[in-house]
């Protein structure tokens, strides 16, 4: 049962489609940054095939730049 | 407080990133995170800054939900850099007192009922159009505050101003900050301090002019002696008259008799000029000499009128004028011993110490307030100690934006967001941006405070709207004001947070939104301008003060001035209001970068903030190599001959006390938010009269003992204190103004500085009986 969370940067103009993109999938929490092109995501996943399916699906998203981690923990 | 494991993990996970964020990009906000619904016990921290006093230290507001539920100091602050006072601790507490004013209120029958805010809203709109078709426009007036935010304050000078066309626009800033700004201008030209909190890092030397600086702006304090403890030569003089705390932790205490300031200061400037030690080659580049008026009056009787006239004088007219204030003499009437006036006179003297002075209400609340003001940057000049690190005469504030709202915009009768209502190119500048005719802004300024009150009672006004502020504790002489407020055929309208005796003489009241419950601006004591989100929301049906004038502003009519909309207005105000500062004089940050930092010191020019004025290294409207003081004509600053002349109503044989009035660490003013506090009530549950342990001997009066204050215009029964946290000195008492119950309002004078039109709150007549 994973949780993550981590430093979302968009691409350039895309912060509002990455949100919307973001919300999108199960098992995430999104909260933007109103002042800066940034997003918070928490993934929260019941197991490690969900959790690589999700990692998938993120790396796949055209409108994310990177993702920073900044907590992790697995039970 | 229930939080699963698997909550606390996300909780964690959620707070580690935002920790990330924010030391990555100070300032970072996530107004989101309060409308996702979130696991029991996250909680999430914004940047405000504080809701008291002028120092704008930043706090971060902890949030859980839709509740704030905890405040830090904001490291990223430059100002406080982390720390806080004990209200700024507390400070959350205040939006959640149990008889928060949440509807809006209309009296009916003499009671004050609920009503919904329009209904309100409609009537308030309704009686001022009545009031201004019967009795003129200039029967309506509206009274604010140092602790509006600049946006109201920015919508009330432009409805009132601009569209109604009546200059009865005052806030209570006039009671604390007057005589700053009269200072400021007849020194300099322009209003506000040269210098900035950092001066406080560089200084050697501190002296404090009637400035309990440990209680009334204590962080700053706090600054001051963390420098010193980092140097061993680094000294701070108390010069106050009476012993408070800020004595206590001060190096040396010198208590000198009430009003002689003027006499000391002037007595510091001839022992600088007889030991030679004037900056000459300062003084004959950059300041030029002036003498104004003489007996100029207190301003006790209704519709007093003063105008000073400047002369240039020389400075040889200058030393001669000094020639009365020898340290030998003025040690008579003042109290000081010479020894100690040349000390102080060696200190400001010294070229290799840098001095900085600090004042707040000791010099501002007095019949010579202007003076006194002038008298200080006098001995700045006179040995160039200013716009430099560590140099500098600085004005403090009482109240959070005092400068941002009420000097900036120039919420005053005379004012406007740029200039004077007398000028005429400042009125077409203002008719302009507001898009109103020229000819609906008066070039005659109408009523500062004091006479606006007596206007009231006199039915000169009719119509008066007070907002964030209560008057019917805080008016000098007060029995006369609120039985004028309280007259046939005056309508008063109250836009509060809590119950106050001003929102018991209200007709409406209105429920306002509180600091973090709306978005604003205020602007401290250091040009510093500091945005705040909306945190949390308001209450009930209340709504922004500014809000709330723009709803009446439309029912009368103002469409076109006020077409914002309820989620961006605050922003479309101030992007309007900068236009009146689009100069590198005065030039304010934009929009976005104060929703991203801390504060930004103004002028903004450039992309940097201005951290000295008029020195061409750090300001960018300096001009030449060293100073330019180019807010006088002469390219100077003015040097004044201003006499010692005594207080308006001094201790004879029937009233023998001085009273002194003043606040306390843990108050707020008058007490409305910070005595709904627990903890702050508890430390200091009511006012008291500091007594001198010799008087209360005399007398016969022991600690704890009621004692009746009572001078030529009421009285009050207080508690009395001797030989506790202040002690004032024999045939002195002094009575903290924040107890709605004992209302030392009701003992003081109205007098006031006649330039400033600033009231003395330190210093009339009382006598003393046990009760």
């Amino acid at each position: 049962m994973p949780v993550f969370s981590y430093l979302v940067y968009p691409k350039p103009g895309e912060k509002d489609k990455l949100h919307r993109d973001l919300e999108r999938l199960d098992f995430c929490e999104t909260m933007p940054a109103e002042n800066e092109d940034l997003l918070i995501l928490v993934t929260d996943t019941p197991d490690d095939h969900t959790e690589k399916k999700l990692q998938l699906n993120l790396k796949n998203m055209s409108s994310l730049q990177s993702l920073s981690m900044t907590f992790g923990h697995t039970d | 407080m229930n939080v699963s494991r698997r909550k606390f993990i996300k909780s964690m996970a959620l707070n580690s990133a935002a920790a990330t964020a924010a030391s990555l990009f100070p300032g970072i906000s996530f107004g989101a995170w309060k409308r996702i619904d979130q696991p029991s016990g996250m909680i999430h921290w914004q940047k405000t800054p504080c809701r008291f006093c002028g120092t704008g230290c930043g706090l971060l507001v902890g949030v859980s939900g839709d509740r704030a539920v905890a405040v830090k100091g904001d490291p990223n602050c430059t100002v406080n850099k982390g720390l806080c006072c004990v209200k700024g601790y507390h400070s959350v507490q205040i939006l959640y007192a149990e008889d928060r004013i949440k509807d809006a209120l209309v009296r009916k029958n003499g009671k004050l009922v609920k009503v919904p805010i329009r209904e309100a809203l409609d009537l308030v709109a309704e009686k001022m159009k009545e009031t201004i078709k019967d009795h003129g426009k200039d029967a309506v007036a509206i009274y604010g505050s140092g602790q509006w935010s600049i946006a109201d304050g920015y919508v009330a000078s432009k409805l009132f101003k601009g569209c109604i066309g009546t200059n009865n626009v005052e806030a209570n800033a006039r009671l604390c900050m007057a005589s700053a700004v009269t200072g400021f201008m007849t020194s300099f030209g322009l209003d506000e301090p040269m210098g900035c909190y950092d001066d406080i890092d560089h200084a050697d030397v501190f002296v404090t002019w009637g400035n309990n600086m440990a209680e009334m702006h204590p962080v700053l304090f706090s600054r001051m002696l963390a420098n010193r403890k980092s140097k061993d030569h680094v000294r701070i003089i108390d010069f106050a008259t009476r012993t408070t705390r800020s004595s206590q932790a001060s190096d040396r205490s010198i208590l000198f008799r009430p009003q002689t300031d003027l006499a000391v200061a002037n007595a510091i400037c001839h022992e600088i000029i007889s030991n030679n030690r004037v900056n000459w080659d300062f003084v004959q580049k950059h300041v030029s000499f002036h003498k104004g008026k003489t007996n100029i009056g207190y301003g006790t009787e209704d519709h007093f009128a003063f105008n000073d006239k400047a002369e240039t004088i020389d400075f040889e007219e200058y030393k001669k004028f000094l020639e009365d204030y020898t340290p030998e003499k003025v040690e008579k009437l003042s109290g000081v011993p010479a020894k100690d006036i040349k000390y102080l006179a060696s200190l400001y003297g010294d070229p290799d110490q840098k001095v900085t002075s600090f004042w707040c209400m000791g010099m501002n609340q007095h019949t010579r307030g202007t003076w006194i003001n002038n008298l200080v940057y006098n001995i700045h000049l006179l040995v160039g100690k200013i716009s430099t690190p560590g140099n500098s005469p600085f004005s403090l504030t009482g109240q959070p934006s005092a400068c941002g709202t009420v000097r900036e915009v120039g919420t005053l009768t005379h004012k406007l967001p740029h200039g004077v209502v007398m000028n005429e190119d400042d009125r077409k500048m203002a008719a302009d941006i507001w898009q109103v005719p020229l000819k609906n802004i008066d070039p005659k300024p109408t009523y500062h405070t004091v006479e606006m009150f007596r206007a009231l009672d006199r039915g000169d006004i009719r119509f008066m709207w007070v907002q964030v502020t209560n008057p019917m504790v805080t008016m000098p002489n007060l029995i006369r004001y609120r039985n004028g407020a309280l007259k046939e055929g005056r309508f008063m309208v109250v836009s509060e947070i809590y119950p106050t005796p001003t929102s018991d003489v209200a007709d409406v009241v209105l429920p306002s939104a509180l600091w973090i419950e709306r978005e604003g601006f205020f602007g401290n004591s250091e040009r510093r301008t500091q945005h705040n989100a909306e945190i949390v929301p308001p209450p009930g049906e209340a709504m922004s003060n500014t809000w709330q004038i723009i709803e009446v502003a439309r029912r009368l009519g103002f469409e076109k001035q006020f077409p914002w909309s309820r989620e961006t207005y605050i922003e479309d105000a101030w992007t309007e209001y900068i236009r009146f500062h689009d100069s590198p004089k005065h030039r304010m940050a934009p929009y976005k970068e104060l929703t991203t930092r801390s504060g930004i010191q103004w002028p903004f020019v450039d992309g940097k903030e201005t951290k000295w004025r008029y020195n061409p290294k750090y300001d960018p409207a300096a001009k030449g190599d060293d100073f330019d003081f180019y807010g006088k004509p002469d390219n100077r600053a003015w040097i004044w001959a201003r006499p010692y002349e005594p207080a308006a109503e001094s201790p004879d044989s029937e009233y023998p006390f001085w009273l002194n009035t003043g606040r306390v660490l843990e108050h707020w003013h008058t007490g409305s938010m910070t005595r709904r506090v627990p903890i702050l009530h508890k430390a200091v549950p009511e006012s008291y009269v500091e007594i001198n342990t010799e008087d209360a001997a005399m007398m016969g009066i022991v600690n704890g003992e009621k004692v009746k204050i009572i001078s030529r215009r009421g009285s009050v029964v207080m508690t009395a204190s001797i030989d506790g946290r202040g002690r004032p000195p024999k045939g002195m008492v002094f009575v903290p103004f924040f107890d709605e119950n004992h209302l030392i309002n009701e003992v003081t004078l109205d007098a006031f500085c006649p330039i400033s039109k600033q009231p003395d709150y330190k210093k009339c007549a009382v006598k003393l009986e046990k009760a």
